[in-house]
């Protein structure tokens, strides 16, 4: 900050080659000091790729970098960090039995002896804490924290090591719409103090919120630049994809029909004995879509994985088809998949799909014992690989082809190849999770198309997603889970983020007033 | 993790750096002879003729690299479900003991046709047996299976000592024997068999046990890369949960490998006891089971990778036992030093160069790439 008027990041001509793929190509990028800088761009569009080179995870093929008007050369996150660049990731780089203190004090020790580091540490941490209002108790331990304060502690991490410009890779994911409020707060107050932000996201209402400026890629290259009062979602959301995008999802009222499935005070314990669903009670019709919002962590995974068989009940019972499954009767995840139930995970990478399986292999799971793919030995390669290829000409599955590793596509075309596989079952029962979580807005619509079509077919789907915009623009009904609990059930079409959000936050709109003052 | 292994070309991962670590062990070796005062060529020499020279030494050195497959197998087919199974050793001493115990009740009652099944599936059981008493404490009770297996190597040590020294001894000899087994029992030698198709060889203990071995490898391969099972085997191996999502369970699939690899391990008692020595008795396992994992590293786990690994373990064996022969300056003691040294660069140290390697590539190689 020292040379005053110098921009606080200049990128000149960043090239970066993954094998034959050209991930940046001649990227050019000027962020004012002092200002919040909006990068927003499709899944694969090079955005991460060039935050990893500002922060040096990788090095890039050509280019230069200035921090500050000076020319620098980083070649690791070490370097990045002098540079007084920090960066908050997506996932949290957190040590969960490690307090608060410790957490920030980590690499940053200052000695052999922990004692002397840590009372500066208290004393500095303190300060910034007053200072950016991101108040979190020093010694409290970081795994029993909620999520919103635990991506304090990321930013009291940066600061503490004296950050002057800060990273952030789509920090909202994981926050209510009003945690995500109060951290545009704390954005907005370091910015008066002179930190510059460089915010990734997908989420184009927050870069209209936050950004001053704004930076569009697509496809490596850096198409657009824009003062962020001067240009709209939708002139944004065009640049992402190449083409005008449908930003609201266009649909019929639903037609309910037949219950195909129903819970009945459904509890999950998990392993460590915490109560995750508590005595839940739901029904799900045919053609219609329930969506269950809720902040990430409140039960909807764990409710998720027992409803599709993975995780055992702890009490109640569960109709699926005439099928009653309880604690004394369980069912795996093959036996519900028999029961015409199809389920798409939260989380494609860990569960979604084996990533060191080629596409072909990763197609198939959970259906490997279909006659369609398996003799009675030998698994039926060549239809398999036949059958993927029509998926992923239907489904838009790009690269089409089945033999490339299932870690080698993108987010979004990972997620399409699960959906391809379990959507093609025509299931009755469609479990989703997250459909669209790191997915770009070329594959949300059709997602969000697809899952539509599955309703209007008669499908009964259940939609648990953290990205509020997608259950109120998809569910006909919402159900709001908190602690496990179903705390509130409201009809998506009168349905809006406000009184969803504070249900989230289990502030129930009579006490919505003082939850939003306090 | 996937941008680790995109960095290397297979050919130069699974080729080139296992020859650079081979390489790396015998430079280092060739140091060590050359402070003990000796030539390192002349001993690099003798080692690859003894191993490759002549037919005997090419029978001996195809003899232990039967032994080699066989756990290098078992090994990998365990790391594919992501288990590291160090029992190969007792779970081979195991096999060799129902090999053994098979020919002792049926070797005067039964042609040679009838018992070699017999022989052939008392090896498996035995040997799966061994291993799933492990697996069960793994897969059910969570006990780990390093070092369950392990411990089961000492267990099978102890009980071969037991039951030959008291039970299965020839009576009144002095040497925990059992008694020779009839001769309709014995596994052909490869000179004998090929002696039926006018073929003369050198003697030497290589016998059919060869084809049995590469027989199996065959079978694992289609096993892992062409079948369900193989399918969830890998599944569990590679992403726990995935394989939960898809309604396999992880605790049958880790007793199924651990069977399997343990039956595999078990072959070489086949290779032994019918194969070789024609009696049951103590140590013929002789760390084949703990090469084994370093076979397996080497081979990358896969049969093809096993067979040539398999094929370098024993010829330094060969050569080895060779080497100490010839020059009584290098001691066997020296030779177990140089088969350690393999095993080291090969298998434990096996991805020290990666990073160097990745950095060369990515300096030289990847332009080049992507102008093509």
């Amino acid at each position: 900050m020292a040379a005053s008027g110098a921009p606080a990041i200049v990128l000149r001509g960043i090239n970066k080659h993954f094998g034959p793929v050209h991930a940046n190509r001649e990227v050019s990028l000027t962020v004012p000091a002092g200002t919040i800088h909006g990068i927003v761009g499709e899944n694969g569009a090079g955005k991460s790729t060039l935050m990893s080179i500002l922060y040096g995870f990788y090095q890039a093929d050509s280019g230069e970098i200035e921090v500050a008007g000076e020319a620098r050369r980083i070649a690791s996150p070490e370097d990045a960090i002098k540079a007084g660049i920090g960066m908050v990731h997506q996932h949290f780089m957190l040590v969960d039995v490690f307090t608060v203190l410790e957490n920030i004090l980590l690499g940053a020790e200052g000695g052999p002896l922990l004692a002397g580091g840590l009372a500066a540490a208290r004393a500095e941490v303190e300060r910034l804490e007053r200072d950016y209002g991101l108040e979190v108790d020093p010694d409290a331990v970081v795994g029993e924290l909620p999520v919103g304060l635990r991506q304090r502690v990321e930013l009291l991490k940066a600061l503490y090591r004296g950050a002057g410009i800060l990273i952030l890779d789509e920090p909202t994911g994981v926050l209510t719409p009003q945690e995500a409020d109060r951290l545009f707060e704390i954005l907005r107050s370091m910015r008066e103090r002179g930190v510059t932000i460089i915010l990734i996201t997908h989420k184009l209402r927050e870069i209209m919120a936050i950004t001053d400026n704004v930076s569009v890629m697509r496809a490596g290259e850096i198409v657009a630049e824009r003062a962020t009062a001067e240009t709209t979602r939708e002139e944004l959301a065009e640049l992402m994809v190449g083409r005008p995008v449908l930003l609201r999802v266009e649909k019929t009222a639903a037609r309910p029909a037949e219950v195909v499935l129903q819970a009945r005070d459904l509890t999950v314990i998990d392993d460590k004995g915490v109560v995750r669903v508590d005595h839940v009670d739901f029904t799900l019709r045919a053609g219609e879509i329930v969506g269950i919002a809720g902040v990430s962590g409140n039960g909807q995974s764990e409710l998720l994985e027992a409803l599709s068989g993975i995780r055992p009940l702890d009490g109640g019972e569960l109709v699926v088809h005439g099928t009653t499954i309880t604690p004394e009767r369980p069912r795996d995840a093959h036996h519900m998949r028999a029961l015409n139930l199809a389920h798409v995970p939260e989380d494609r990478q860990r569960m979604g799909l084996v990533p060191a399986f080629q596409a072909w292999e990763s197609a198939i799971l959970g259906y490997q014992d279909d006659p369609q793919y398996t003799g009675p030995v030998f698994l039926k390669i060549g239809a398999i690989v036949g059958d993927t290829t029509a998926k992923m000409a239907r489904f838009d599955v790009r690269p089409a082809e089945p033999l490339l590793g299932s870690a080698n596509f993108s987010g979004g075309n990972q997620q399409k190849l699960v959906l391809a596989r379990e959507i093609e079952r025509q299931p009755e029962i469609l479990l989703v999770g997250q459909p669209t979580r790191g997915v770009d807005i070329g594959a949300i619509e059709f997602i969000h198309r697809r899952l539509i079509e599955m309703r209007d077919g008669c499908c009964g789907v259940l939609l648990v997603s953290v990205e509020l915009d997608e259950i109120l623009s998809l569910s006909d009904r919402i159900l709001v889970m908190f602690e496990g609990r179903i705390v509130g059930e409201v009809p998506g079409a009168e349905a809006d983020a406000r009184t969803i959000g504070l249900m989230m936050a289990n502030a129930m709109p009579d006490e919505a007033t003082v939850a939003a003052d306090g | 993790m996937a941008s680790t292994t995109a960095k290397l070309p297979v050919w130069a991962d699974v080729v080139l750096l296992p020859l650079i670590n081979v390489a790396l062990a015998f430079l280092v070796s060739g140091l060590l002879i050359a402070a003990l005062g000796q030539d390192p060529f002349e001993a690099t020499w003798i080692l690859v003729r003894g191993a490759f020279g002549y037919e005997e030494s090419l029978g001996y050195t195809f003899y232990y690299t039967t032994n080699f497959i066989f756990t290098g197998l078992a090994v990998a087919v365990a790391f594919h479900a992501m288990l590291f199974n160090i029992g190969g050793e007792g779970q081979a001493y195991i096999g060799g003991l129902g090999v053994g115990l098979a020919c002792l009740a049926l070797d005067q009652s039964l042609p040679f046709i009838l018992l070699l099944p017999i022989c052939i599936v008392g090896a498996a059981l035995f040997g799966a047996a061994w291993a799933f008493i492990p697996a069960y404490l793994q897969a059910k009770r969570g006990s780990h299976i390093v070092i369950t297996t392990i411990m089961f190597n000492f267990i099978a040590a102890s009980v071969m000592v037991y039951l030959l020294a008291n039970v299965l001894i020839k009576p009144g000899q002095m040497s925990p024997e059992s008694r020779e087994f009839a001769s309709n029992a014995w596994l052909p030698f490869m000179h004998e068999a090929l002696a039926w198709f006018g073929i003369e060889v050198a003697r030497s203990p290589l016998n059919l046990s060869l084809v049995w071995a590469l027989i199996c490898c065959v079978g694992v391969w289609a096993l892992i890369w062409h079948t369900r099972w193989g399918y969830e085997i890998r599944s569990v191996g590679s992403n726990v949960d995935a394989a939960v999502y898809a309604g396999i369970a992880p605790a049958r699939i880790i007793i199924i490998a651990m069977c399997l690899s343990g039956g595999l391990a078990g072959f070489v008692g086949i290779n032994e006891i019918i194969g070789v020595q024609h009696r049951l008795l103590l140590d013929f396992s002789a760390g084949y089971g703990f090469t084994g994992i370093a076979v397996s590293l080497m081979g990358r786990n896969h049969p093809v990778g096993i067979v040539l690994a398999s094929l370098l373990f024993g010829a330094l064996y060969q050569g080895g036992a060779e080497l100490s022969f010839e020059n009584p300056a290098f001691t066997p003691d020296l030779v177990v030093v140089i088969q350690g040294l393999v095993v080291l660069f090969s298998g434990a140290l096996s991805y020290m160069l990666r990073p160097t390697l990745e950095r060369l590539f990515q300096r030289f190689a990847a332009p080049a790439l992507v102008e093509a």
